[in-house]
C-alpha cells in the first residue's frame, strides 16, 4: 500500500528564550540580555510511515513529543530538519470546534469552520442538517454557542469535523469527550472510517483504544521513537517502562509540592506487594501496601498520618488516615521514627495513579509534612471502564414475560 | 483512497506540496466566511447596526464642517467645501479601521494559528473586509452629497472605483506588514496610534492642497494615503482641485506615490511570507 503519510528524519526544537523580549524598549534598553535561550528538542529525528487506510496510535508520556509531532503533520509547525509529507486533505482534530465563536449561532460556526477545514460556505450549509442531527442538537440551533454546554461544543465540533471529508484525520485526545453513548458514536464512527479506508492518526493516553482501533502505533520517549509495530506490543512496552520514568507534579520551582512545619518529616516512601517487593505497577485487585517512614524532629502525641490516592485528573480514588480509622499513633519524641503502613486492595480501574502521604497534628488542622503526589502507582486491568474505581460486583439479565392483565 | 483527493504528489521533494488551485478556493472559503463572520459579529446585536457605521464619520464630518466654515472659516474659498471634506473622511474612516483592523488579527486569532495550517494571509485580508465595505458605502454618500452640492455628473467619478481598489490594496499590504510584527513587537500597537495621527494631520483631510506652502506640496502628496484623497477629489469635483499630477508637475512624478504604495506592498507580502510560518510558534 501507498503511504498517505511520511515523515522522515523529523526534528523539531523550540528556543526557549529565558526571558522574552517582546517589545522594543526592552530590545533597546538590553539588546544583549534576551537573547539567552534554552533549546528543547520536541521530536528527534522520528521517521515513520503511514499507509492508506491504516489506523496509526501515537502514544507516550506527557511532553514526549506527540501534540507537536501531530502538529507537525498538520502543518502548524514546520519541521526543524526532515521532511513531513501528507497526501490529500487533512482534518486535524488538534481540537475540536476551531474558530468557534460564542456570540454566533450555530450554523455560521459551522461555516467557518467548514471553510477552515475545506468545505465552501454553500457546501457546509447543505452539510449543517446533517451535522447537527449527529450531534443530537436540532433543539438548539438557533442557540448562541456559548449558551451551549461543554459537551454540546464539543458533539458540534465533532460533527462539522467528520463532515469535512478528509483522507488523513489527525486526532488528538478526540474520544476523551462527550458522555458515553456519544464516545460509543464517534468509535462507530471511526469503524466506518476504516471500512472507507480513511486514514487516522490517532495521539491517546487511552491505551485501551490505541490497542483496539490501531493497526499500528508508535511510542514516543522525550520526542524519540523508541518502538514502533503491533499496538499490543507497544502499549506493553509504555505500560513496562515510560509510565516509571514520569516526574512527580511540580511546583513553578520545578521542585514537587509539599508543604508543612516539617517538625515531623517524610523521609521515604513505598509501595509493596504481599511478597514484600517494592512495586509500582499492579495488577487490578492485588493486595498493595504504602510504607511510610517519618523522622520526628519535635515531641508529636497521636500525630495523624494518612494518604491519598489520586487519578491522573486527580480525583481522588482513596482517601485514609489514621483518625478516620480510630486509631491512636502513640507519641514519639524528637529523633524517633516512625513507620506507618496501610494495606489496601486495587480495586481501582486501569490508569496511572499517584499516591500523596501525609503527617498532621493531633488536632488536624496542621500539617507536618505533606508530599503530593510523592509516589506513582499504575494499575493494570482488563479493560478502561471509565470508572475510578471497579467495585466486586454480580451482574444478571433475565427477561420478564409481560402478563397481560385480564379484567 | 476516497474520490475527493487533490492531485498531490507524495514523492514531490518539496515537505508539502499542494496543488495551487485547491488552496487558493480554500484560501477564498477562508476569507470570506472570517469576514461575514467578523461582519456579523460587529454588528448584530446593537440596536442601530450597521448604521453606526456611517454614522460615525458622518458626525466627525458635521463637527468638522462646521468648525471649518462658521469658526476658523478654512473651508469658505474652497469650491464644494462639503464633498472635499466628506471624501477625505470617508477614505480617512476606512484607512484608520483597515490597520487597525489588521494590526492584532493575527494576535486576536491565536487560538485558530495554533491548532489549524490555512493560508494564514486570509486573517489580516479578512479583517479588512467589513472597512472596504464601509468605504464603498460611504462614497455612495460622498457621491449623493456632491450631487446636492451642486456638483454635475460627470464620466470622471468612474476613476474612483481604480483609485479605491487601489487604496484597499495599499491598506491591505500594510496591514499584513503591521499583523505580522505585531506578533513580535508589541509596541506596535500604540506606534501605530501615534504614526496615525501623523499620516491624518500631514494628509489633505480637512484642508486642501492650496492650503500647503507650494514649495512642499509634492513632498505631502508622496504619501500614497494623501495622494489618493487628493486624486479622488480632483475626480469627483473636477477642476475644483487639482489632480496629483497638476501638483507633482508631471504625469511621472505621480509614480513616486504609486511606487511608494507598491513598495509597502510588497515589502508587507514578502514580510508576512517570511514570518508567518512561524507565528504558530512566535505567538
Amino acid at each position: 500500500m501507498e503511504p498517505v503519510v511520511r515523515c522522515e528524519g523529523l526534528w523539531k526544537t523550540f528556543r526557549i528564550p529565558v526571558d522574552r523580549a517582546l517589545t522594543f524598549k526592552q530590545r533597546v534598553l538590553a539588546p544583549r540580555h534576551h537573547r539567552a535561550t534554552r533549546e528543547l528538542n520536541a521530536v528527534r529525528d522520528v521517521s515513520f510511515e503511514v499507509r492508506s487506510g491504516e489506523f496509526f496510535g501515537v502514544i507516550g508520556a506527557n511532553g514526549s513529543g506527540k501534540s507537536t509531532l501531530l502538529m507537525c503533520l498538520a502543518g502548524i509547525y514546520l519541521p526543524d530538519r526532515g521532511r513531513v509529507a501528507v497526501a490529500g486533505r487533512i482534518s486535524p482534530f488538534i481540537e475540536l470546534g476551531v474558530g468557534f465563536n460564542g456570540e454566533l449561532p450555530a450554523l455560521d460556526n459551522v461555516v467557518v469552520n467548514g471553510a477552515l477545514l475545506g468545505l465552501s460556505p454553500a457546501e457546509a450549509r447543505r452539510r449543517f442538517p446533517a451535522i447537527v442531527e449527529f450531534a443530537e442538537l436540532e433543539d438548539f440551533v438557533d442557540l448562541k454557542l456559548k449558551n451551549y454546554s461543554s459537551g454540546m461544543l464539543v458533539r458540534l465540533g465533532f460533527s462539522a469535523a467528520i463532515q469535512a471529508e478528509a483522507d488523513v484525520y489527525l486526532c488528538d485526545e478526540v474520544l476523551a469527550v462527550g458522555d458515553v453513548r456519544f464516545q460509543q458514536k464517534c468509535f462507530d464512527t471511526f469503524r466506518r472510517f476504516k471500512r472507507e479506508g480513511r486514514t487516522v492518526v490517532f495521539v491517546s493516553h487511552d491505551l485501551a483504544s490505541v490497542e483496539r482501533f490501531c493497526d499500528r502505533a508508535l511510542l514516543l520517549e522525550h520526542g524519540e521513537a523508541v518502538a514502533l509495530g503491533e499496538p499490543s506490543d507497544v502499549v506493553q512496552e509504555y505500560r513496562g517502562h515510560a509510565f516509571l520514568e514520569a516526574p512527580p507534579e511540580t511546583d513553578s520551582t520545578g521542585s514537587p509540592i509539599r508543604w508543612g512545619d516539617r517538625s515531623a518529616e517524610i523521609v521515604e516512601a513505598s509501595l509493596h506487594d504481599d511478597a514484600g517487593n517494592d512495586v509500582t505497577v499492579v495488577e487490578q485487585g492485588d493486595w498493595v501496601t504504602l510504607r511510610v517512614l517519618v523522622q520526628f524532629h519535635r515531641r508529636h502525641e497521636n500525630p495523624i498520618f494518612g494518604a491519598i490516592v489520586k487519578t491522573e485528573q486527580a480525583h481522588h480514588a482513596f482517601v485514609t488516615n489514621t483518625m478516620f480509622d480510630a486509631c491512636r499513633t502513640g507519641t514519639f519524641e524528637p529523633t524517633d521514627h516512625g513507620v506507618y503502613s496501610v494495606r489496601f486492595q486495587a480495586l481501582l480501574a486501569e490508569g496511572p495513579y499517584t499516591v500523596s502521604p501525609a503527617v498532621a497534628y493531633e488536632d488536624a488542622n496542621r500539617f507536618a509534612d505533606w508530599r503530593e503526589d510523592f509516589l506513582s502507582l499504575r494499575v493494570n486491568g482488563r479493560l478502561t471502564s471509565g470508572g475510578i474505581v471497579d467495585l466486586p460486583h454480580e451482574s444478571t439479565v433475565e427477561s420478564v414475560v409481560h402478563e397481560t392483565t385480564v379484567a | 483512497m476516497s474520490a475527493s483527493t487533490p492531485g498531490v504528489r507524495l514523492d514531490t521533494p518539496e515537505l508539502r506540496r499542494r496543488s495551487t488551485a485547491p488552496e487558493l478556493r480554500r484560501f477564498v472559503y477562508i476569507t470570506r466566511s472570517l469576514a461575514v463572520m467578523e461582519f456579523k459579529l460587529r454588528y448584530f446585536g446593537s440596536f442601530l447596526g450597521y448604521l453606526w457605521t456611517l454614522f460615525r464619520p458622518l458626525l466627525l464630518f458635521g463637527v468638522l464642517y462646521l468648525v471649518f466654515t462658521r469658526i476658523i472659516r478654512l473651508g469658505d474659498d474652497v469650491p464644494h467645501y462639503p464633498v472635499v471634506l466628506l471624501i477625505g473622511i470617508v477614505l480617512w474612516a476606512f484607512f484608520a479601521d483597515a490597520t487597525n483592523s489588521s494590526l492584532p488579527s493575527l494576535v486576536a486569532r491565536e487560538s485558530l494559528l495554533r491548532k489549524l495550517s490555512f493560508p494564514r494571509l486570509a486573517i489580516p485580508v479578512a479583517a479588512t473586509a467589513t472597512p472596504a465595505a464601509n468605504l464603498v458605502l460611504g462614497f455612495g454618500v460622498v457621491l449623493v452629497l456632491a450631487v446636492v452640492n451642486g456638483v454635475s455628473v460627470s464620466a470622471t467619478w468612474l476613476y474612483v472605483v481604480p483609485i479605491m481598489l487601489g487604496t484597499i490594496v495599499f491598506a491591505i499590504g500594510l496591514g499584513l506588514l503591521l499583523s505580522v510584527l505585531f506578533v513580535r513587537f508589541r509596541d506596535l500597537q500604540p506606534i501605530w496610534e501615534i504614526a496615525l495621527q501623523l499620516v491624518f494631520w500631514a494628509s489633505p483631510i480637512i484642508y486642501t492642497i492650496d492650503f500647503v506652502p507650494e514649495q512642499y506640496r509634492q513632498y505631502v502628496l508622496w504619501n500614497p494615503f494623501a495622494a489618493a484623497v487628493q486624486e479622488t477629489r480632483h475626480q469627483v469635483v473636477g477642476a475644483g482641485s487639482p489632480s496629483v499630477a497638476d501638483v507633482m508637475g508631471s504625469l511621472y512624478e505621480v509614480l513616486i506615490p504609486v511606487g511608494i504604495a507598491a513598495a509597502v506592498c510588497v515589502l508587507g507580502f514578502l514580510t508576512f511570507r517570511r514570518l508567518s510560518g512561524r507565528v504558530a510558534e512566535d505567538l
